[in-house]
Formats: C-alpha cells, structure tokens, sequence
C-alpha cells in the first residue's frame, strides 16, 4: 500500500469516527521530500520551522485542485494536506487562510458558494489530519480571481483551487 | 440579413461611434455597438427628424439621435435612418405627411430647442399619426444643455407609452463593475450611468473585488458587496451624498447577494456564518437578521416578488442549482425550474408574470426567461456561452445581462423578445454585473 493511499485511508477514518484522538489523527511519515527539502537539516524534534515553507518541497506546494461542481478533495493533494496539518500542528502559533476559487462557468454568487465549500472540504482534510480549526480560515472568492482566463477546460481546472495562504507561521 | 439592412446598421454604427467619440469627459472612454440580430419586421416605423435650434451655441447633444437610438434598441421601434430623412419640418404646419407615407413611417416625431433664458433651454415636441395626419402628442421640456439627454430620453418615454401603452424605461439609470489593470494592480469600480451607457459616474472604488449592485426602490441607495476588507461584505452607499453603511459583515463566511424589498426597508442577503449559504433578510433600519432557510445546500441570490410576498433564490438542495420561491418571512419552498442543469440569478419583471434566470447546459450558459403563465418553458434571449447577472429594466421591455467577449467582460441589453441586441463596451478593462435601475421620479 502507498503513502498516498494510507493517508487519506487515516483522514477517511478520522473523519468517519466520532471523535478522533491526537494519536489517530498524527499525520504520515511526511512524503517522499525533494533533494531541496533534505539540504534542509531538520530540527532536532523532527518539527517544521518557518524557513522549511520556503524550502520544503511539500509546504511550498499551496494550491489544491477540484473538478468541475465538486468539492471533494483528490487522493493526490492528501500528501500537501498531511504537510501543511503537521505545520499545523507543529506550530501551533501559525495560522492560515483557505483561499476558494471556482472556474468561470455559473453565476458568481452561486461559484462564491461553491468556493466555500472547497475551502471547507480543505479544512476539514487539515483538521483530520492534525491541525487545529482556530489556525484556519475560509475565504471563497468564488470566480473573482481566475489565474488564466480562456474560455476553455485547460484553463477552467487551473482556476478550480484551494490556495493555503499563511498569516501566520 | 439583407444588404440594405446591412447597409443601413453600418451607417448606425458609424453614427454612433461618431457620436461617441464627441462626448466629452469619462463617456469618451466608451464606445457603443448595435448589433440588430433580425427579426425587425414587426417592429413599428418612427422617423425622428433632427431638432431645430433657434440660434445660440451648438448642443453638445443631438436629441433626435438619442431617441432614435432608444428607438432601436427596444425592438418595437424602427427609426428611419437619419440620411434618409429629407425633409426636416419642425412645427406640424410644416409637415408633408406624403413624403412620410412614401418613406413608409408610421409614426414622425419632430421638435425644435430655443433659448429660455437664465441658462436654461426649451426643448418642444410634437408626435404625429403619419396616415391619420392626427397629433398624438406636444410637450415641451425645460433644462440646462448637460441635461439634454435626460429629456431625450424623457420624449423617447413619453412616445413609447403613447404608442405601445407601455411605460417607456430609457430615462432610467442601470449600474455595473468594472474590472480595470491585471492581477493585483486591478481596480474596480461600481458605476453608474444612463440607460444607453452614457454619463458613466463611479460610485464606489476599490483594489478587491466588488459585486452585486442592487438598486433600493426609490432609486437614491445601492447595496452591493465589497471585499475591501479581505471577505465579503454587504454595503449600502447613497449615490448623490457617496454616505455608506455596513450591513452584513459577519467575519466568518460570506456577506453577500444582496436584494431590495420593494417598500425599501429591507435586504435579503446570502449569508454563510452559519457553517453555509444560507437566506436571511435583514432589516435595514434596525439591522436586525432573519434566517429564512435551513439546510445544507448552497441558497443564495434572492430576490423579492414585487408584491414583496415571496422570495425567489437559487438553491442546489436537489443537486444542482434551481430556483425556488418562498414566503418572504421563510417556510418550506417550492421548487420553479426543473428544464436545464443549471439555473440560477432570478430577475423577476415588474408585474411578476416574468422570470428571467442563467440557464446552464453542458458548458453553455445562457439568458433565459421563464413566463409563469406557460408553466416551466423558457425563451433565451442570449447566445452564450458565459453569460450572467440578468436584469430586467422596470417595464420589462428589455433586460441588462453580461457577457464575455474574448477574455473581456462586456454588457448586452437585450429586447425581451431576444430579438434586439445592444453591446456596451468600456475601452479597456472587464464590465460585469450589471443592475437595471428603477423608474426616475420627475
């Protein structure tokens, strides 16, 4: 069984149980790291610093992508989400903003619904997975900030996104 | 479309453009576009002969290119071409009625401007029954130069209502976002302007999005979403005085979607603090909140009934979203569209006989228009593909809806019938959510 498969197995049972305790919801061994993660020399506990955001391979991935009218979080972003909860959890001082976005198509008040719920399916992930509700915030923007706007499905799955933004680390 | 219609909307175009390009002061950074999609046989003949002037300096407004461009664009009225207008009678002794026969005009509208002293100037006209040789109306308009669209618009109305004894809507006002710059050095701004786009004023400024506008009944406040401050909030901004209120801006979740009881003292608003979106209605006054909804789903975009007894909004509790109507004090709702994936953003026309909505299929989305009275059919009034914020103009004649042209936002009015077509264009930068105000109070 993979890394990828193991976590969101743990999240989907953290989410499943009534109440899930510290033990259960520790992340996995975080994913396989970039060769510019482990120039990095890691504290001695093991936890994340701030600098690691600039330099983790993991952290510095911050945009969670969805498809079309969903809000479900793909197997493949659960090993940016395991990161960011064990920061998280590592740090509890830090604090961050879940930024929701929506492609273009539908009207923008419904899209400033849909983006929500994309950002609460994020934080719900993060909290399952180890951090805390008061270290996260939601905002939707729905399809007020398009990264790329043609009118085509290419550029429709790249404004579909979550992005983590820090206020605090 | 045939060569000589064709022949005869270039030359419009360029009379507009030429037009466009005279106007002095932010109205100069528009330009206008008619884009006529056929079906202009029903529509009735008017000629509209320049206006005399009695000496003085030259108008900064031709008022009978004004209502004929009113004309043109509702889709019940033809305007004769200004190039084929000749002969140019001002009082109705002057009038050949043959020649307007011969020319085929129904209707001849004519009019002089003279000078009424103290700044002010007065603008006559007469409307005569071409085949009855009968007058139909003679009024006469006092005001300043800078105002001469205003009356224009206000002959154009007045004629309208005489004609097809409906209200005429062009002396009315609509209001729009822009989205000027790129990425972060965007600004946006609420805009208000004419009914044909001239006279753009900015009523509201900011480095975030704005969205929403929403007209208050009696026409002198707008509510409208800013996220100045990072989220959503609901603002109420009185146009003339540029005085603002917060109404809703709960920290956590969405302010937004706000919408006008018809007696003005209320908004029904999307708010999602709750855990999400959900319908409230908050009393402007007092600023006390209501929730009207309770579920899981997204429920947003409300809007009052014009009786001010129920409210329509968008909901995806089935799956997908759908409009639904409701008491406006809340309670189980009933569920109006079941045609298309995708229908949401309510306008509904004055007498309530009429909804106009987004409907989405697939990856086109377009203006559709549901009369209660055929149970749950639809018309659309727009070819798509993203087309948004539908907004009926006070009499329903016509709707404001936005559009996408390349990656630029741009703004249609529409004839109810889908028939007439009009583009409004700003020079640069996105238009969007356009608002179609109510009727001027004189």
């Amino acid at each position: 069984m993979n890394k990828t498969v193991t976590v969101t197995l743990a999240a989907l049972l953290c989410v499943g149980a009534a109440a899930c305790s510290k033990k259960n919801t520790k992340p996995a061994p975080l994913p396989e790291q970039q060769p510019v993660a482990q120039t990095q020399a890691p504290t001695s506990d093991g936890k994340y610093q701030p600098s690691d955001l600039d330099t983790d391979a993991c952290l510095r991935q911050r945009v969670v992508y969805f498809d079309f009218d969903k809000n479900d979080v793909k197997p493949e972003f659960q090993q940016i989400i395991a990161c960011h909860a064990k920061y998280l959890q590592d740090r509890p001082q830090s604090a961050m903003t879940l930024e929701g976005n929506t492609d273009e198509r539908g009207t923008r008040e419904y899209n400033l619904g849909l983006g929500e719920r994309r950002g609460n399916a994020v934080s719900s992930a993060l909290q399952a997975a180890g951090g805390s509700a008061g270290q996260i915030n939601v905002t939707s923007y729905g399809k007020e900030k398009p990264t790329c706007r043609e009118h085509n499905e290419d550029c429709w799955a790249k404004n579909r996104r979550v992005e983590i933004v820090y206020t605090a680390k | 479309m045939n060569p000589p219609m064709r022949r005869t909307l270039s030359r419009l175009v360029l009379l507009l453009a030429a037009l466009a390009a005279l106007v002095a002061g932010p109205a100069a950074a528009q330009s206008l576009n008619v884009e006529i999609v056929g079906g202009l046989k029903t529509a009735i003949p008017i000629a509209v002969v320049p206006f005399a002037q009695a000496g003085g300096a030259p108008l900064p407004t031709d008022v009978a290119d004004v209502i004929r461009a009113d004309f043109n664009r509702s889709g019940k009225f033809r305007s004769l071409d200004k190039n084929d207008i000749v002969e140019t009678p001002s009082q109705g002794s002057d009038v050949k009625f043959a020649t307007w026969r011969l020319l085929k005009q129904d209707y001849l509208t004519i009019g002089r401007i003279s000078d009424a002293g103290g700044g002010m100037l007065k603008v006559e006209y007469e409307l005569w029954d071409v085949n009855r040789q009968q007058s139909l109306l003679a009024q006469s308009f006092t005001a300043p130069a800078g105002d001469l669209r205003g009356v224009a618009h206000q002959i154009a109305d007045q004629i309208y209502e005489k004609i097809t004894g409906v209200r005429g809507a062009f002396w009315t006002r609509i209001a729009y976002i822009t989205a000027v710059g790129v990425g972060n050095n965007t600004t946006y701004s609420l805009i208000v302007a004419d009914s044909d786009g001239y006279n753009p004023q900015v009523v509201a400024r900011s480095r975030e999005s704005l969205l929403g506008p929403a007209w208050s009944p009696d026409g002198s406040k707008i509510a409208y979403v800013s996220f100045e401050s990072g989220n959503s909030q609901v603002y109420v901004q009185n146009i003339s005085t540029g005085s603002r209120s917060l109404i809703a801006s709960h920290p956590r979740g969405i302010n937004s979607a706000p919408a006008w009881s018809p007696d003005g003292s209320k908004l029904a608003v999307s708010l999602s603090y709750v855990g999400n979106p959900e319908i409230f209605v908050i009393d402007v006054a007092s600023r006390t909140e209501t929730r009207l909804t309770n579920n899981f789903a997204i429920d947003t975009e409300p809007t009052f009934t014009p009786d001010g007894q129920s409210i329509i909004f968008t909901s995806d509790r089935s799956g997908k979203p759908q409009l639904y109507q409701m008491s406006a004090s809340g309670g189980a709702a009933q569920r109006l569209t079941f045609q298309g994936g995708f229908n949401a953003s309510a306008s509904v026309s004055y007498d309530g006989k009429q909804i106009a909505m987004v409907q989405g299929n697939g990856n086109v989305y377009r203006i559709a228009i549901m009369d209660r009275s055929l149970g749950g059919q639809v018309r659309f009034v727009s070819p798509g593909n993203v087309d948004d914020s539908p907004s009926f103009a006070p009499n329903a004649s016509m709707l404001l809806y936005a559009a996408s042209q390349g990656t630029r936002g741009v703004l249609y009015a529409v004839s109810a019938d889908g028939l007439v077509r009009q583009r409004l264009v700003l020079s640069d930068g996105d238009v969007r959510e356009p608002s179609w105000g109510p009727y001027r109070q004189r």
